[in-house]
């Protein structure tokens, strides 16, 4: 086994965990994205209610979700641990002209973007996760989940906070994206173009989508029609 | 031309570090930045003041032994040159040069400019070789390779080992080098052979070095005075791991 412990202990293989979370993430958010934008929905809340419903209740889902929570755990203490250690490498005497190389803020700026987006997540997970988990429902029986989440974004600092995150995610993945790419030994001239494009692409869609949301619901926008109705349930619905 | 120089002094009268200022009267434009210096130091030796140490050998691109820090340009602010093929034309009359060494704790400095690289050689020693059993030597063409197989490891092969992606890289992370050497040995079908032992035992004496990791920031193939590029990174990391999965190599 010294061989495989060898890969994990090495600067490749610890890089590889934070290239396979960091992926692992990226595609969770496209999850969470779809579920988001059914607040855009002009129903009352009856979709995202139905949809939060499943996401609560879900065995499998709920399996899934364990699974994340380690991987933004990994994630985050991994890449600042090697923040910390790339620091260290430089040595004790820092170079006196400041670099004049040419290259992305992004790249430099990892750790920073992280802890933002670790800021926001923790905020996030106090305000929407540790409310619907823990009684505040119960306490409430006349508030559904869409209530909660609309009742948070017609407050202009939570709107602002979460544009601000979604700014914080849309660079750490320009770099992130093709980033983790490279790490895993694909960024390596056959398949550079599509990775550094879907990337490019990828990195701009999804935090433009997750921030557009809030903005909407704040100014009481909702352009989405009404998809399907679940027959058998009334419009009011909800919790 | 006049130039003033700001140069980092290390060891001896300057025990823990200090820049110290030259000024320079005539400069010619013709001269290389090395020779520059060697101006420099016959100015300092006839005044009886220690000479500025650095390090030289072929002055010609080729060894990677000249390393330095200049403008925050390791090499300097021409792309695709060393030092040593650095000319002054490229400085203009009464500009300010300023002068610091390699900075990487993997690369501890010597004395002023000169770092000890030695970091690199061990690198080399885990496994940047081809094994040759002694014998006939084979016919020229007895092992087709590709043209395209050819070019990327002469590519990579281009690497002189000077150090400047440790210098320009923001974590000193020596990847393009190690990758460099791994590419070049291991696309060619007689390096394959030890494939998985090299790139695990030279990837296993970088991380002891203590270089940093490699974030992707591509500042080593900016500054690269052999334009390596960062895509040799991508072909050592898909080496390593597949390294795991190869038979080759023992526990
Ligand atoms: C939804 C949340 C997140 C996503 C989708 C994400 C995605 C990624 C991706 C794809 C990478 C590239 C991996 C590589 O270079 O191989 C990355 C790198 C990184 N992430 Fe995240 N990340 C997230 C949250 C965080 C958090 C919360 C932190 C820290 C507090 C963090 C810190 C880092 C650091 C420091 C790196 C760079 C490591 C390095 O190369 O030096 N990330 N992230
Ligand atoms: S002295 Fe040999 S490369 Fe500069």
């Amino acid at each position: 086994m010294s061989w495989f412990n060898n890969f994990l202990n090495s600067s490749i293989g610890n890089k590889v965990l934070v290239s396979f979370t960091g992926l692992f993430l990226s595609l969770f958010l496209v999850v969470h994205l779809a579920g988001n934008l059914q607040l855009l929905i002009n129903d009352g809340g009856h979709s995202f209610n139905a949809y939060s419903d499943v996401m609560g209740s879900n065995l499998l889902i709920k399996f899934v979700a364990y699974g994340l929570y380690i991987a933004i755990i990994v994630h985050a203490y991994k890449g600042i641990m090697i923040s910390i250690k790339n620091r260290r490498a430089r040595g004790n005497v820092r170079y006196a002209v400041k670099s004049k190389t040419k290259t992305p803020w992004a790249s430099r700026n990892m750790a920073f973007l992280g802890s933002v987006i670790f800021i926001f997540i923790a905020i996030h997970m106090a305000h929407f996760w540790f409310k619907f988990k823990f009684g505040y429902m119960e306490n409430h029986p006349d508030l559904t989940h869409y209530d909660v989440v609309v009742t948070g974004f017609k407050q202009n600092w939570i709107v602002i906070f979460y544009v601000v995150a979604q700014l914080a995610l849309a660079w750490h993945l320009l770099h992130g994206f093709q980033s983790a790419f490279h790490t895993l030994g694909l960024r390596n001239g056959k398949y550079t173009k599509i990775i550094t494009n879907a990337g490019i692409v990828f990195s701009i869609l999804i935090p433009l989508a997750f921030a557009i949301i809030p903005i909407l619901v704040y100014m009481d926008i909702y352009p989405l029609g009404q998809f399907t109705v679940i027959p058998g349930q009334s419009l009011e619905g909800g919790h | 031309m006049k130039l003033t120089l700001k140069i980092w002094r290390e060891g001896g009268q300057y025990k823990k570090g200090q820049f110290q200022t030259y000024q320079l009267d005539n400069v010619s434009e013709h001269m290389s930045f090395l020779e520059m210096l060697d101006v420099l130091n016959e100015d300092l030796i006839a005044k009886k003041e220690e000479p500025v140490y650095f390090e030289h050998d072929c002055r010609e691109g080729i060894c990677g032994t000249c390393s330095m820090v200049i403008n925050g340009h390791p090499h300097g602010p021409n792309g695709g040159t060393t030092v040593c093929q650095l000319h002054m034309r490229f400085f203009k009359d009464g500009d300010t040069i300023t002068i610091e060494p390699f900075r990487a704790k993997a690369f501890p400095i010597i004395k002023d400019l000169v770092v000890d690289r030695s970091s690199f050689d061990r690198i080399i020693q885990a496994g940047g070789y081809i094994s040759v059993n002694t014998g006939q030597a084979q016919d020229g063409n007895a092992i087709p390779i590709e043209k395209e197989i050819a070019s990327r490891s002469m590519d990579a092969a281009a690497c002189i080992g000077c150090g400047a992606c440790v210098a320009a890289c923001p974590n000193a992370s020596a990847m393009l080098f190690v990758s460099a050497k791994v590419s070049h040995l291991t696309t060619l079908p007689q390096g394959k052979v030890e494939g998985a032992r090299r790139v695990h035992n030279m990837v296993k004496q970088m991380d002891e070095e203590g270089f940093g990791f490699c974030s992707n920031i591509g500042a080593c193939e900016a500054e690269c005075p052999k334009e390596i590029s960062v895509e040799t990174i991508g072909m050592m990391n898909s080496e390593y791991l597949s390294s795991i999965f190869s038979s080759n190599g023992k526990d």
